[in-house]
Order: C-alpha cells, then sequence, then structure tokens
C-alpha cells in the first residue's frame, strides 16, 4: 500500500460508472468474436506444433552446433507459445466459446509440470480473483517474497533476490508447488490429507512424463546426439523459464503498482473489484512480436479486466482502457519490458531490507463507501 | 509378441514423445481424415437445388462405415467460429462409386447451420461427422407396394432410398409450397418418365395443405402400400392417426426433424459441475441450449430426442422432459439427454 490511495479523488458511483463502461467494452468484443479469432488461434497452435516437431527433429543431430543453436533457439520458441499464448490463455477459457473439444479450457494440457486442472484453480480462481490481495493471492511473492512495505519484514526476506533468481530458472517447479500450496500443506496434520496426496500425485506424474520426454526419449532418440539435447533441452525449458517469470513479474510487480489488504476487498462491488485489476496490474510496451511472445500478457490491465477475452483483442481492447484510465485520471503503469523487469526486481532488492512503516494510511474502502 | 501388442507399444512410446499432446495432434495437422482419426470429412462441393436448398458433397474419413438408405448423419460445423452440430438425412446412394456421401440441406429462418451450410460452406472446409444412424430404413425384404409420404425437406431421407433400392410399384406424394420449391425436381421428373415412380405434388401456396383424409383420392390403394413418411409435426401427427384409425399402424414409419415440445414448467439454477459455471435457466430452455450458451462443452446430436448424442449424468436436482412433462430426478447412474430437458428446480449436470 502506497502512502497515498491513487483512487481517492473517485466517488462510489464514478466506480460503478466506470464498471458499466467496462462492460461495455467487454460486451462489444463479444458480440464480435467470432470466425476470424476462431482462425487466428488455430493458426498459432499449427504454427506452435509444426515449429516444436521441426525443432526437434533439427536437434537430433545437435551434435552439429549449427543445429544445435537453431533446435535450442527454436524448440525454446516453441515451448514459450506452448505456454503463454496458447496454453495460459486456452486453460483461462478464453476460446470455450468456439466449442471444439480439442481447444477447450475442461481438455487442455500444456508442456509444464503442473498439470493444466491445478493451475486452473490457483491462477483463475485465486489470483485472478483476489489479484495483489497480501494474504490471498499466491502470486504476490509466491509465498516467499516480501513485496510491499506494509508486510512484516522477516530476516528470510533478506535472501529473497536468490530466492527469486532460483524461481525464474526453474519457474515451472515453482508454480506447480503453489498450485499444490506446498507452503501449507507440508504441515504435518495437514500433509496426510488424501486430497492433497492424490493431487501431489497427480504432479508427480506430470513432472515424470515431462522430464522423461525432454530429458531420456529425446535424447536417446538423438543417439550419438544425446548429451547436446539434453543441454538444448535444458536450456529451452530454462529460456522458457526466465522468459515467462520475467513477464510474469511485469505484471504485478513494477513501481506504481499497488496491492491490497484483505478487508479492503471485504463487500467489493463490480466497480471496485474493476478498479482493483486496474491498479494492480502493469502493461509492457513493444512491437506485435513482443505481445505475441508473452502471450498478450503484456496487456496485463486488459487481461485482468477480461481475463477470458479471446488474447488477439486484448491489444485493440488496450485503446479503450487507456481511454478509460485517462478519463479518471488514474495510472496506467506501462513501460518496455527493460524497465519494467528492472523496476520489479529493484524492488524485490530494495524490500529485502526492513524499512519503516509508512505513516500515511490508505484510506479505507469501506469507510469510504459508508460516506458516500 | 503379436502385432496388435507390437503396435500398442510403439504407439505408447510414440505418446512419451509428445507428451502431453496425443501423437494424433501432429498427425491431424497433416492427415485429418486418415483412417483412426476421429471421424471427420472434407466439403467438396455445394452444389444448389433450389433457392433455399443446397445439396453437400462431402469425402468422409476413412474411418467411415458407409450408411443404409434413410439414415441421417451427425455433422458438426464451424459457424462465426462456434462448433455447432446438427442432423441430416444422406440423400447419396449407399454404393456411390467415388465414395462421397451428401446431404442436403434446406435453409429455415433463423437457422445457423443450415444457412451456413447453403449459402456460404465453402469446398475445402472440413467439418465433423458421427456415423451415420437412424431407423427410418427400408426392410430387408421388398415390400409389393410403396408409398412415401414427403413435405419440404423431408423428401431428404426418401432421396437416399429411390437412388437406392428400386422397386416395382412406388408412389410418391410429396408437399412443397410452390412447384420451384420441389427438392430434386428434375431427378423426380426422370424417375417419372423412366416409369419408376409415381408422383403426386401437392402445392401447398395453391392447393393448400394435404388433408389426410383424402389421400385415397390421390393414391386408392394407400392402405396396401408400406409407408415411410417424412415432414412437420403437423403431417405426421396426422399421418399416424390416419393409419392407426384404419387399424395399420405398422405399416407407417415416420422420421421427426424436430421434437414436438409440450411442456415447459418453472426453471431453476443449472450448475455444470466440471467446467465449474452456473447460469439460471427457464423451464422450456433444452439445458443443451444453456449449457452451450455458457461455454460448457455439451456432446450433442438431432437435438430432438432420438439420437441420444447428448446424454449427460444428471448429478442432482430434477429436470423436466419437454416433449411428456416427466420429471427426472438425480439418482447415480442417471442419463438424461440434454436437447429434450429442461431445469425443473436447481440442478447439477456432470458437464
Amino acid at each position: 500500500m502506497t502512502a497515498i490511495d491513487p483512487t481517492a479523488h473517485l466517488t462510489a458511483e464514478q466506480i460503478e460508472e466506470l464498471g458499466r463502461e467496462l462492460d461495455a467494452i467487454r460486451d462489444e468484443v463479444i458480440a464480435d468474436r467470432g470466425e476470424k479469432d476462431a482462425a487466428y488461434i488455430r493458426k498459432v497452435i499449427s504454427a506452435q506444433r509444426k515449429l516444436e516437431l521441426v525443432s526437434r527433429g533439427v536437434l537430433l543431430f545437435s551434435l552439429f552446433p549449427p543445429a544445435w543453436v537453431i533446435g535450442t533457439a527454436g524448440l525454446s520458441v516453441a515451448k514459450i507459445m506452448d505456454n503463454m499464448e496458447i496454453g495460459h490463455n486456452v486453460l483461462h477459457g478464453q476460446w470455450d466459446w468456439m466449442r471444439d473439444p480439442k481447444i477447450h479450457s475442461t481438455t487442455w494440457e500444456w508442456d509444464h509440470v503442473s498439470p493444466a486442472d491445478q493451475w486452473k484453480h490457483s491462477h483463475n480462481e485465486l489470483h485472478h480473483t483476489y489479484t495483489n490481495v497480501i494474504g490471498k493471492d499466491n502470486d504476490l511473492g509466491y509465498g516467499i517474497m516480501r513485496v510491499d512495505e506494509d508486510q512484516k519484514w522477516h530476516p528470510f526476506h533478506l535472501g529473497q533476490p536468490l530466492w527469486n533468481f532460483i524461481n525464474a530458472c526453474f519457474f515451472e517447479y515453482g508454480i506447480a508447488a503453489y498450485d499444490l500450496e506446498l507452503g501449507k500443506n507440508l504441515h504435518k496434520r495437514r500433509r496426510k490429507n488424501p486430497e492433497f496426496r492424490a493431487r501431489a500425485k497427480a504432479v508427480g506424474r506430470k513432472i515424470r512424463k515431462q522430464v522423461l520426454k525432454d530429458y531420456v526419449i529425446h535424447p536417446l532418440l538423438s543417439g550419438p546426439s544425446f548429451l547436446p539435447t539434453l543441454a538444448a533441452t535444458f536450456t529451452a525449458n530454462l529460456v522458457r523459464n526466465i522468459w515467462s517469470h520475467s513477464v510474469i513479474m511485469c505484471g504485478h510487480f513494477p513501481e506504481g503498482v499497488q496491492v491490497f489488504e484483505r478487508r479492503s476487498i471485504k463487500g467489493e462491488t463490480r466497480g471496485q473489484w474493476y478498479l482493483r485489476q486496474m491498479m494492480g496490474s502493469a502493461n509492457i510496451s513493444g512491437s506485435r512480436a513482443m505481445h505475441f511472445m508473452t502471450g498478450n500478457l503484456s496487456h496485463q490491465i486488459e487481461h485482468h479486466l477480461f481475463p477470458d477475452l479471446p488474447s488477439n483483442r486484448y491489444a485493440e481492447v488496450a485503446v479503450k482502457v487507456r481511454a478509460l484510465f485517462e478519463k479518471y485520471e488514474l495510472e496506467y503503469v506501462t513501460g518496455p519490458l527493460p524497465k519494467q523487469v528492472f523496476s520489479a526486481w529493484r524492488k524485490v532488492f530494495r524490500l529485502s531490507l526492513p524499512n519503516k512503516k509508512p505513516e500515511v494510511k490508505t484510506p479505507d474502502r469501506e469507510q469510504e463507501l459508508v460516506a458516500a | 509378441m503379436t502385432s496388435a501388442a507390437l503396435r500398442s507399444r510403439a504407439w505408447k512410446l510414440l505418446e512419451m514423445v509428445t507428451t502431453p499432446l496425443l501423437p494424433s495432434d501432429y498427425l491431424d495437422l497433416v492427415s485429418p481424415l486418415r483412417a483412426g482419426a476421429d471421424l471427420r470429412g472434407r466439403i467438396e462441393s455445394v452444389r444448389p437445388e433450389t433457392a433455399d436448398a443446397a445439396t453437400v458433397v462431402i469425402r468422409p474419413g476413412r474411418s467411415w462405415r458407409g450408411h443404409t438408405a434413410g439414415q441421417y448423419v451427425r455433422i458438426g460445423v464451424d459457424v462465426d467460429g462456434v462448433r455447432l452440430w446438427r442432423a441430416y438425412s444422406i440423400t447419396s446412394p449407399t454404393d456411390r462409386h467415388d465414395g462421397r456421401v451428401t446431404i442436403t440441406v434446406k435453409a429455415i429462418p433463423d437457422g445457423k447451420v443450415s444457412n451456413h451450410l447453403v449459402r456460404r460452406a465453402k469446398p475445402g472446409t472440413l467439418v465433423q461427422l458421427d456415423q451415420a444412424t437412424g431407423d427410418f430404413v427400408l426392410p430387408q425384404v421388398k415390400p409389393d407396394k410403396v408409398l412415401y409420404l414427403t413435405a419440404g425437406s423431408g423428401i431428404t431421407p426418401v432421396m437416399g432410398m429411390l437412388r437406392d433400392v428400386e422397386f416395382d410399384d412406388v408412389v410418391m406424394v410429396h408437399c412443397a409450397p410452390r412447384p420451384q420449391d420441389v427438392i430434386f425436381r428434375s431427378e423426380l421428373r426422370d424417375l417419372v418418365s423412366d416409369k419408376k415412380l409415381r408422383l403426386a405434388e401437392v402445392h401447398t401456396d395453391t392447393d393448400g395443405m394435404l388433408d389426410i383424409a383424402r389421400l385415397g383420392e390421390l393414391v386408392p390403394d394407400w392402405a396396401e402400400r408400406e409407408t415411410w413418411a417424412c415432414g412437420p409435426a403437423g403431417l405426421l401427427d396426422a399421418a399416424e392417426e390416419h393409419w392407426t384409425e384404419h387399424g395399420i399402424p405398422e405399416r407407417l414409419h415416420t422420421e421427426r426433424f424436430r421434437p414436438s415440445v409440450i411442456v415447459a414448467g418453472d426453471g431453476g439454477e443449472v450448475t455444470f459441475s466440471v467446467t465449474g459455471k452456473a447460469v439460471d435457466a427457464d423451464g422450456a430452455t433444452p439445458l443443451l441450449d444453456v449449457g452451450e450458451e455458457a461455454g460448457v462443452l455439451m456432446p450433442s446430436g438431432c437435438r430432438m430426442g432420438i439420437c441420444f448424442g447428448c446424454l449427460t449424468p444428471l448429478k442432482a436436482g430434477a429436470v423436466r422432459d419437454l416433449r411428456t412433462g416427466d420429471i427426472t430426478e438425480a439418482e447415480p447412474g442417471v442419463l438424461i439427454q440434454t436437447c429434450v430437458s429442461a431445469a425443473a428446480g436447481p440442478c447439477d449436470i456432470e458437464r
């Protein structure tokens, strides 16, 4: 919580009006959603599969350095496409309206160690509902970092730049762990909970399949290129992990993004929910290729307002959303990737050290409502 | 090891290579019609029949098992990016030399799929298919005398029969608003001139609706004929009554294209527990439509309660059969036809 509430100038009525205007933007896209969008996602999925197939084919000869470089680059991009523009968005139900069982949030599985159904719960239900609410949103510091001045400091936080770096390198495992809510569930009493055990087993199975594919089968298929292929798939996973970690960090960590207290979301209206999403997210500016490689999470603000709109529509939605930010005099946090990554990391470092408690408190949204 | 076991081992290995996708996800990119793939077809051409009807020629995938004359096929078409399933009678003969099948579609007002197929479908488009099904078929033993009683697009399954099997004595009574609305008109004329068919056309715009009680004026020996009837509910209801009155209901075979909805009651909140969605539904909207509107993956078929392609477990609550008004309550193992069931209070559908 920053010292001054950047939404304090809005009346309750204005906030609801803002909500209605955002609803209208959403309705417009839904009314217009159709054949072109369907063709888009099918094209992306088909391109991803071909790229992965070709890259893995090239890696069969990864003993030759040029093949290693091309294959690794291709596989890295294919894995990023699978997770970001395709997996993340399909699992959000962005393409469920097509009623194609092959491209549906209930049937999709992705190149990631966290099984789709567990990720959907922790991401779609928890993170998107409780965006940036301390103690409710696991994405906020992933339970290992301090992300706000108001959070109590603990010597453990001294190491958070390192924790964050390790988490970036093995991001998919970090996600699997927090989808399992390991921190909470490893307590003695909870460990034996049959529901937790079943989920842990499912993660184990998924990890086994992923590891077997990337680090045993494909290297074996490469014959004499066993070791280079092993190194290539490891590199591709590393690239994918660091890339998606960076993109996601830019979504909620950079300076200017607000976090919220549990009590501030009690009795939240639709308008207030929208406002929290607007203030709790940050965008990344850049080229079309850049937006594509981030799975359009560069339009994080728009994605958080409308998590189930097809990702290819966020760019056009962003123009209208930004106009609303201006109209209501709110700060639209955005910037190029390096700047945003730097800003997020700076915060990680700064908050690893204790600080004085901010003096001015955020006005309580509930009290404000009563006053209005 | 047998070759089948070997193949299944090889397939398992291939699955380890492609996980989390399946080998078929990659094969579908290059060969969507191959044997073993989900059954699909490719539209090869769309030929207009009348101003609002067209015949769609489809090359079915290798898994297609053929059909019996008079049967229908469920077809999944992407309209404005949304997959919609409908059932259409197959109009091609069973022994068509090139292995293609045809359906003949009449565009109905506000019909999303029919208008798309008649007016916008492009050759080369992939469609999803199911195996042919339906019991509106000819018997093994040829009857001596046959009557086909059809109206509008009800002519389509019968055309499949006419093209497939020749009888010694066939009469057809067909109703259409105007002469130019008769689908397959020139082909019917040819059959007539070849003396393979006697045809009585009723043009309802000028002649009025067919009065089934006066069928005898058109076909004096109708009662001696094995009859296949297909058309709007009004015609079929009247025919069933007429044949029953004359004590020969077993001679009449009917095919309905739409369910006759008679009852609606109070609705309720419908929960789709697998998808995790809940929506309010009235007591008249089929749960299939409710689910589809909510973006839930609902299996579907004929959408009229005959093919059972939409069977779904009812986990909790009660539903009402829109055709009979019967209430079905949730019990372990209870499956409902979502296309003819509406919410009768809050219910939980396992989708």
